[in-house]
């Protein structure tokens, strides 16, 4: 039922994103629409952020921690007192194109509006029209908990100037309309270039370098390019698909906030929809960077890391690195495993991470939190190991960057 | 007064094996399910990491997974003339505690019942006539056929994903299985696991001898397996910390790596831990359940209201709610009338261990698992003819290198010092060299062993401790010794310079673990006034009540219990949603 009715959105939005502008329904309790706009939430993952854990959806936030302070994402139901209950359809489309809300508040990109300003009109009035049908949840939030000068939202006028400018979304004419609309979503909706495009100094996009990861929130979120060692270019479509769709495939399972991502947003789209975010990704092929020699297999860093691996890692993720599909990934041409920045990998080793649960993969295995017995000597040893054994190559890890990452970890703690 | 809360369709006490089978399957069916589990909330990912999964002194010898003997134990006593003591350290056997339940710490091996298992008693009367079956030896039929087990020991097998080779396939006897087996519609899920080279030259002198040796089906997993849930598990490394440990590889079937997972994500199941059910509720006709009383951790007590209501705890506590609730007539040992408490069995294990020269011989039994080895089934229940044996029953006879625990493994042939250099010495040289076949051995019900409530004995809620009164009784002492004497032959020829025999003896004792696989007391069986369940695992008394365990097994075989548990956990499921549902009442009319 539920399928079906997504089939039927996705197909609407399919011919809405070919740009051609249909006429707005007028009718606000027209069930098409709010489940097209509950679609459009989905995709964009609005929850992710403005719901806490086992609370009410869109009542408000956790705090997210931004490398300029902390930022809570507010409550979205239409609670007159407390939500958006007085607000109109153009302040939220105002918000979203534009960063500006109600009353000409200056938003933080927090709220990924450099994004969100290529939706539709179409994609807006759906999502506002849906949310009115929320049930309205009194819960203030104080989105704004930057320490000064950060918490002047004026500012943000001048970063806009900087580094932000309202665009519509533009459909490279060239190519096919399951890549325009894979290119729609990644953009726009999904969002994506949030956690895997590097920043700048001031936090903004650095689209020179569009999806070819970042860190973010003591995360490395990976490059998810068509590049063959750092990124998924080794993937084809069906198994990126299966991999948003299930949270697994045949490398890899999702975890840290892909897991949130795959969870609430991605598992619940449309197979077409997540084909075309997949047509589109590994379409995107930045210059392969030279990719360094692995570490020579007698180098001290190996043997170390070797003898690491082979007492706690190896029953798991196998002597070649092949892991176990669906359930230990495989760390041989694993683009995490031999990106330039292995927060990631340190955090996995030191801390642990369980991968998402879906409908279609529920086992949900964890890698187990190994820094309570490792030293970081021990983790800098054997992820080196990884990242240049079975054919990887990385620059090795040193003792001071698991330090880093082990005093992060501890902090957010 | 128990504060009452909301009305369920089902609840189920205990969630182990048989509580999440039914539980999901019931679930499936759009029931709303609530499970009630005494011990604490246990999973892979959160409770069983690598690092510290296989710590002996945390799960062998301080059992941090086993039952409390605080929270409840037992009473034991060898004959009804003796006075019974409680137990205060669980030793004999170890009930679990805790979601999974005893599934969490079990070894693995997954048998399937024989077909002469289900119609014992007629079985042994066609055989060799109604006289050889001694006066006190109160083994019955169970009420069903093997035919009628085979599609459910199918559904637990591919839900386990065991691991092992079919040695009759409809009919077909196959090469490497067990030629003794019933017809399986299918092959194992999975292939047999690798062998190590103690089972390796156990199953070459057994096959020299002209025995059939086979690989022990293993719900350790020979592979990387998805089940038909979609639950995904690991396959084993050997690292040799299966019994009394949880996996950390999601490699050993359990509740937690094949069931859970997809029971949790249901909207319409909900699971309450560290509940302890008090007792089973009956309305004023005693012959309809209206749900249960239980205490939380805060000590209040709550009434849970169902239209259903299945046992599904520990065998042990399965009998106990019964006996509590009122449901069926007590077993009177005096008369032999009644039926609850009746038939309790356990199993024989006998083992002999074989001590090799250290200069040819090692068996790095290092590399093990609970389930991993080779067998033969020769010596096993009705497989040799009895006629001239004065005895009934046999066992399953494996070798099952299950791993070498470094405080409690302490292999030294007989006549070595207790301690100093001379043990020293005979601790290195018989370590790597020295290897056990085992034969777990049938158990068949006598008069005089039972159940009861202990008269004097309460647990820390002031219910009265479950009483155990049994021996190993004559029958299964003779074959015992007998099985034993053929075990010894193999492992001679296997090259041993020593081979150490030691066949179960009585008095049975409480200290030495011997198997968690105790069994009956709340027989199944087609007739009343020999059990407590009709063969679809329903009260004959209140038709609302089911008991889903090893509780159920009229006696036991010489195989282990858990594939037998399992597939009777599937068939108790489909009685119910095929039929109890469309009409609840009794489902056999006797």
């Amino acid at each position: 039922m539920t399928r079906t009715r997504l089939a039927i959105a996705a197909a609407l939005m399919v011919s809405a994103a070919s740009a051609v502008t249909t006429p707005a329904l007028a009718d606000d309790q027209d069930f098409t629409l709010i489940e097209r706009g509950r679609y459009v939430a989905t995709a964009a993952d609005c929850v992710a952020c403005h719901s806490l854990p086992g609370g009410k959806p869109y009542a408000g936030g956790a705090a997210l921690q931004t490398p300029f302070g902390m930022l809570v994402a507010p409550n979205i139901t239409p609670d007159r007192e407390t939500g958006i209950g007085n607000w109109t359809e153009e302040d939220l489309r105002r918000t979203l194109r534009e960063g500006i809300g109600r009353g000409g508040k200056r938003l933080y990109p927090a709220m990924p509006y450099p994004a969100y300003t290529r939706m539709t009109d179409d994609d807006i009035h759906a999502l506002w029209v849906y949310l009115q049908t929320l049930e309205p949840v009194s819960n203030a939030v104080e989105a704004n908990q930057l320490p000064f000068p950060f918490n002047i939202r004026l500012l943000m006028a001048g970063w806009n100037l900087l580094n932000f400018e309202p665009e519509n979304f533009k459909p490279n004419p060239q190519k096919s309309e399951e890549w325009n609309r894979g290119a729609y979503l990644v953009q726009a909706l999904g969002h994506c270039g949030t956690c895997h495009t590097p920043k700048s100094a001031l936090g903004a996009d650095d689209n020179d370098r569009a999806l070819q990861g970042a860190n973010l929130q003591a995360w490395y979120a990976p490059s998810i390019t068509a590049d063959k060692r750092q990124g998924i270019g080794n993937w084809s479509v069906d198994q990126l698909t299966a991999y948003l769709k299930t949270g697994a495939n045949h490398q890899s399972l999702a975890s840290g906030p892909m897991a949130e991502e795959i969870q609430n947003s991605s598992s619940k789209m449309t197979d077409a929809d997540l084909k075309a975010i997949a047509t589109y990704l590994l379409d995107q092929k930045p210059p392969e960077g030279k990719a360094p020699a692995p570490l020579a297999a007698d180098d001290a860093r190996m043997r170390t890391g070797g003898a690491v691996y082979t007492d706690t890692c190896m029953a798991c993720h196998g002597g070649d690195g092949k892991g176990q599909t669906f359930l230990f990934p495989t760390l041989a041409g694993s683009g995490l495993v031999q990106a330039d920045d292995p927060a990631t990998l340190i955090r996995l080793v030191l801390d642990g991470s369980r991968a998402v649960a879906t409908d279609d993969r529920p086992t949900g295995p964890a890698m187990p939190p190994l820094g309570w017995r490792l030293t970081d000597a021990d983790v800098a040893a054997v992820v080196t190991y990884i990242r240049n054994s079975w054919n990887n190559a990385a620059p090795p890890v040193s003792t001071g960057d698991v330090a880093k990452v082990r005093k992060t970890l501890a902090e957010a703690n | 007064m128990a504060r009452k809360l909301p009305h369920k369709d089902v609840v189920i006490v205990g969630l182990g094996w048989t509580g999440s089978i039914i539980a999901n399957e019931l679930c499936d069916e759009g029931l709303d399910v609530v499970a009630l589990e005494r011990g604490p909330w246990r999973d892979t990912a959160t409770d069983f990491n690598i690092g510290y999964a296989p710590d002996e002194l945390r799960y062998n010898s301080r059992q941090e997974l086993m039952l409390r003997p605080a929270q409840t134990t037992v009473t034991a006593r060898n004959n009804a003339g003796q006075t019974a003591l409680p137990m205060r350290q669980f030793g004999s056997f170890h009930p679990g505690n805790g979601v999974g339940g005893a599934g969490v710490h079990w070894a693995g091996i997954t048998w399937r019942f024989s077909p002469a298992d289900f119609r014992l008693r007629s079985h042994f009367t066609e055989r060799y006539g109604a006289q050889v079956i001694p006066d006190d030896m109160t083994i019955q039929d169970w009420g069903l056929t093997y035919e009628d087990m085979e599609p459910y020991y199918d559904k637990f097998e591919y839900l386990a994903g065991v691991s092992g080779k079919a040695g009759n396939l409809n009919g077909q006897i196959q090469d490497g299985g067990n030629p003794f087996e019933g017809p399986r519609k299918r092959e194992f899920p999975n292939p047999p696991m690798m062998q190590t080279y103690g089972p390796t030259l156990f199953a070459e002198a057994a096959a020299k001898m002209g025995y059939k040796p086979f690989p022990i089906p293993s719900s350790l997993l020979s592979r990387t397996y998805t089940n038909p849930l979609g639950v995904t598990m690991g396959q084993c490394t050997f690292c040799g910390f299966c019994t009394n440990y949880g996996c950390a590889n999601y490699s050993k079937a359990s509740a937690q790596t094949t069931v859970l997972p997809v029971l949790m994500r249901k909207s319409n199941f909900e699971l309450r831990t560290l509940c302890e059910v008090l007792k089973v509720n009956l309305d004023s006709t005693g012959k309809k359940a209206t749900g249960v009383t239980y205490v939380d951790t805060s000590g209040e007590e709550l009434e849970q209201t169902a239209d259903l209501v299945i046992l599904c705890a520990f065998m042990l506590d399965n009998v106990r709610l019964m006996l509590l609730s009122g449901i069926g007539k007590p077993y009177d040992v005096s008369t032999g009338t009644g039926v609850v408490g009746r038939n309790f069995c356990y199993q024989m294990a006998n083992q002999v261990v074989g001590f090799f020269d250290p200069a040819k011989y090692n068996f790095n039994n290092f590399i093990g698992g609970g389930a991993t080895g080779m067998a033969i089934d020769e010596l096993n229940n009705d497989n040799f003819d009895h006629g001239p044996l004065g005895f009934l029953g046999g066992g399953s006879t494996r070798c099952a290198p299950i791993g070498a625990e470094p405080i409690s493994k302490r292999p030294t042939p007989p006549g070595t010092p207790a301690w100093g250099s001379g043990w020293k010495k005979a601790m290195r040289d018989s370590y790597l060299s020295n290897l056990s076949v085992g034969c777990e051995a049938s158990s068949y019900a006598n008069r005089g062993n039972f159940l009861d409530l202990d008269p004097t004995y309460t647990d820390r809620l002031g219910r009265p401790l479950m009483r155990i009164t049994f021996d190993f009784p004559e029958n299964d002492v003779k074959m015992s010794a007998y099985v034993t004497k053929k075990v010894g032959e193999i492992v001679r020829a296997m090259g041993a310079q020593q081979a150490v025999e030691y066949p179960r003896t009585g008095p049975w004792s409480t200290v030495p673990y011997q198997s968690t696989h105790v069994v009956g007391g709340t027989a199944m069986g087609a007739d009343p006034s020999t059990s407590v369940v009709n063969p679809y695992l329903q009260s004959w008394d209140v038709p609302n009540v089911f008991t889903v365990g090893a509780n159920v097994f009229p006696q036991n075989s010489g195989f282990n219990p858990t594939g037998t548990v399992g597939a009777l956990a599937f068939r108790a499921a489909d009685a119910i949603r095929s039929r109890y549902l469309k009409s609840p009442g009794p489902l056999v009319h006797a």
